[in-house]
This record gives C-alpha cells, structure tokens and sequence, in this order.
C-alpha cells in the first residue's frame, strides 16, 4: 500500500495533495499539462524533494520530513516507466531488463530466471538479444515494464507510458499493465490526461488541478 | 516558395557559381599550400634518413607519451567533473564555465609564464616540490602539466555539451531501478556518450601533441627530457633544417590521422530516450 502526504511549493502554485493506494489497485493521476502529476511521482520516487508530508511504501516510511526520513531513490524500491520509455539503446533487451538486478546485486541465478520470466510475460522473447535501440515505440514500453517489475518492486509508477503507441501496442500494454498489477499485488500510479486511457486502466480517479485534488472517485462513478 | 525568376536566370547562376568556386579554392588553397609546400621541400630519402635520427625518435618518443599522459589525466578527472558540473547548480557555477575555457583564449605562453609563477623553483607551490627534492618547472612533469593546462578545455567542453544534451530520463530510470549514482555515471551515462568523448579525446591529443608556447616557456627546451616535437621543429631552424622538416611532415601526418578519426568517430548527438 502506498500513502503519501506531499506538499511542494511550485513554480506557480503550491503542490499539496494527500492520497492512498491499496495493493492490487491502479491509482489514475489525471489533469492538464502542468497540473502537478509527473512532479508528484518524482517526488515518490525521491527524484525531487518535497518541502513538507509523508510517504509510507508498504510499511517503511520513505520520507518523512518531521522525523528527517529521506530514503534515496536507489533504496526505495519502486518500479518507475517514464512516457520516454528510456530503455537504454546500448543494451540488449535482456541486459535492459537485467540492469536493476544487476545494480541491486541479486543473485545471478535469480536473474536469469527474472529475465527469462518477463520476457515471456511481455511477449518479447524474440527480441531478447536485440539492441534495444531497433526496437518500436510499442516493444520499447513493453521492455520498460519488463525492466521495472522484474525488481519487485514495491511500488509501479507510469508517467503516460502509452503516448506515442499506436492502437493495437495502446490495447495490448494497458492489458499487461492491469495484469501484472493484479498478479503482483502492488499499488499503481498511472499518470495521463487522456481519459480513455484512465477509463481501461485505473481502478480510482484522482483529478488534478494547480496541485490540488478536486475529484477523487471510482472510475465507474466518474465516469458515470 | 518558388524562386524569384531574377534569381534563377542563366548568367547570374553562372556568376554566382564562378564566385563561390573561387571563394572555396581560395580558402582551401590557403590552408593547403602551406602544408603540401612542407613535402615538396623534402624527398622520400632524406624523410625515412631523417627518421633514423636520435633527436627525431627522442622528440617523437617524448611528444607521443607525454600526449598519452596528458590525455589520460585529462578524460580521467575531466569526464566527471564535467558531469558533476553539469548535473549540479552550485554558487559560482558561471565563474567556473568561465575558467574552464579561459585557456582556450589565453595565449600558451603566458599560460607557461603562469604555471612557471606558479610551481617554478621560486613559486609558491614549486618551491616547497623543489624544497622536498621534487622541481617541477623543467622536467617531463612540466611538459605533461603544460599540456594539460592548454589542452583540456577542448575535452571538457565536449563532454560538458554532450552531458547536456543527454535526456536525463536515461539517469532517472537507472537510479530507480537500484543503480548508485557512480554505477548510472559508468553503466549509462558514459555509454551512451562514449562517440562523442573519443571524438573529444582525439581533438585533445591532437592539441596536447602540438604543444610549444606553454611548454618552452615552463618546461623548457632539453632534449630528451622536455623537447617535444613541436620544439625540435624550433631548434631545427638553427641548425639541421632536414630534421626539422621530418618531424613538421610527421606532425601533419598525425594531425591528418587525427582529423580522420575524429570525423569517422564524430558523434556529437546522443541518443532521445
């Protein structure tokens, strides 16, 4: 489960929200451009600092600006694909996938099997020797999530992962999102602004507007 | 947008023509001549005699390590603390861009005159080296300092520019996947930029092989110890005119082999995330 507490002061406005996501369950970040979402997940990830709040990942507090808690990024576990895909074009897809086990030092028998699991769970086992960089926009996303998950983490974070896919690659990785959020039992944050993309993918709706939550709702009864 | 027809007639193509040819031979005749000149003063025979000479093979030995030294340092501290530069806002970030470059402007005998002030006998640092039994100024140590000082900011600045460029998405990944900073810097950053820092790397040599005002000045002229080829071609002038002439067509095979590896290995854009 994810609970976090974040204020911010911004540019323009002030980032302040205060949100929950259970485990098994997507949570949609929907809003303008600039409302305040990609900041948000970076602020979860410790990729930006918030000047107050409380982030709790299953349990361990990752951030907690009363008690000077600040958990580095490379400690807190989460699974983070950005709408860049940025797959690393110097690697292979399996090296791709294998970089975050590598860099936590799993055990390499472990990796092996992570590698061969993900690329089968993506459907990607023909590409696994390819230069990520011949692959297309759809395959590089579906590579991102494979790198992500096959850390377990502990948190999955998607910033517009699907712009920029065509139709068939946009159905096809939503699915496997839905999937594999449900299978691992963790809690999603999924970022967009498109609404279509919220209605298939999320369970909850938080609405966005200058960092403030205006709407918080089941996707059925938002869109209802 | 269609052309002008007062633009597209016949005789002024041909006139604008003829005019950007001999803008184009001029210019490169300019730069050309010189250099062909050099090979035309010297015959095969008195080149690869020439080449058997001690003071050749000693200032070509000295020139060639010295470079290898120079660079090594240089890529070593220089390909972080470009990174650490660009990646970090810190007070007097500006002042220091400044400094990275002031060697570029300053003439190479005064930067030999300052590094002389500076670690000479009687400097401020050099006379507590000289003190503790290690001079600095007029050794092989000067000649590698020289060249660093004046041949660095040509590797800085092209890492710099092409830290910049990279998407940093490629770094955020990577930390939130577990990897250090270290591990991001040696796993993606310098993969993904390696085209473009050989190319710098290879501009620096080049720059650091061609060394002579800061060098003369701080580490001297001694063969075998701080002549570099660049400075043999100097002495040459007073005294074997021939040497002189093979080393200065050995420089401009090198130049020109450097020029073909930088062009084949230019690869100054990094790749979108």
């Amino acid at each position: 489960m994810l609970e976090a507490t974040i204020k911010k002061q911004l540019r323009d406005f002030s980032l302040d929200l205060s949100f929950r996501v259970d485990n098994g369950s997507i949570l949609v970040l929907m809003g303008d451009n600039g409302a305040g979402k990609s900041t948000t997940l970076n602020i979860i990830a410790g990729l930006v600092p918030p000047d107050a709040g409380k982030i709790r990942i299953n349990g361990s507090v990752v951030f907690d600006a009363g008690a000077g808690t600040d958990a580095p990024v490379e400690h807190r576990k989460i699974g983070y694909v950005f709408q860049r895909s940025a797959v690393f074009p110097h690697m292979t897809v399996s090296e791709n996938i294998a970089f975050g086990l590598h860099a936590q030092h799993r055990d390499p028998a472990f990796t092996s099997r992570q590698v061969l699991r993900w690329l089968d769970r993506m459907n990607i086992q023909d590409l696994a020797g390819v230069r990520a960089a011949r692959l297309s926009g759809g395959q590089k996303q579906r590579v991102a999530l494979a790198r992500a998950l096959a850390t377990e983490p502990s948190l999955l974070m998607l910033d517009e992962p699907f712009s920029g896919l065509d139709t068939e690659s946009r159905r096809s990785v939503k699915e496997v999102v839905r999937q594999c959020v449900a299978d691992l039992g963790i809690p999603c944050i999924f970022v967009t602004h498109r609404k279509e993309d919220a209605k298939v993918t999320g369970d909850r709706i938080c609405h966005i507007e200058r960092g403030r939550v205006v709407r918080e709702e089941e996707v059925s009864r938002f869109f209802g | 947008m269609t052309r002008p027809p007062a633009l597209s007639r016949y005789p002024r193509h041909i006139f604008t023509a003829a005019g950007a040819a001999i803008l184009i031979l001029a210019v490169t005749l300019y730069l050309v001549l010189p250099v062909v000149a050099l090979f035309f003063r010297s015959t095969p025979e008195l080149f690869l005699a020439s080449l058997g000479d001690p003071e050749v093979i000693s200032a070509l030995t000295l020139s060639l390590t010295t470079s290898v030294i120079s660079l090594a340092v240089i890529v070593l501290i220089g390909t972080p603390f470009a990174y650490v530069h660009c990646r970090h806002q810190y007070p007097g970030k500006v002042l220091v861009d400044t400094i990275i470059d002031l060697p570029l402007v300053m003439p190479p005998a005064v930067a030999g005159l300052a590094l002389l002030v500076l670690y000479g006998r009687a400097g401020l640092v050099g006379k507590y080296a000289s003190w503790l039994g290690f001079p600095i100024a007029f050794t092989t140590l000067a000649v590698i300092m020289a060249q660093i000082f004046v041949a660095s900011p040509f590797y800085v600045r092209q890492a710099k520019s092409l830290f910049d460029q990279l998407d940093p998405a490629y770094e955020m990944t990577a930390r939130t996947l577990g990897a250090s900073p270290a591990r991001v810097f040696a796993r993606v950053v310098v993969p993904l930029t390696a085209g473009g820092l050989v190319s710098g790397a290879v501009m620096t040599f080049g720059r650091a092989l061609g060394e002579f005002g800061a060098t003369i000045m701080f580490a001297g002229n001694l063969p075998g110890v701080t002549q570099t080829m660049p400075l043999a071609v100097y002495v040459s002038m007073a005294g074997d005119f021939n040497t002189g002439i093979t080393i200065s067509i050995l420089l401009v095979l090198i130049s020109f082999a450097i020029m073909v590896a930088v062009r084949l290995l230019a690869k100054t854009e990094v790749p979108h995330a």
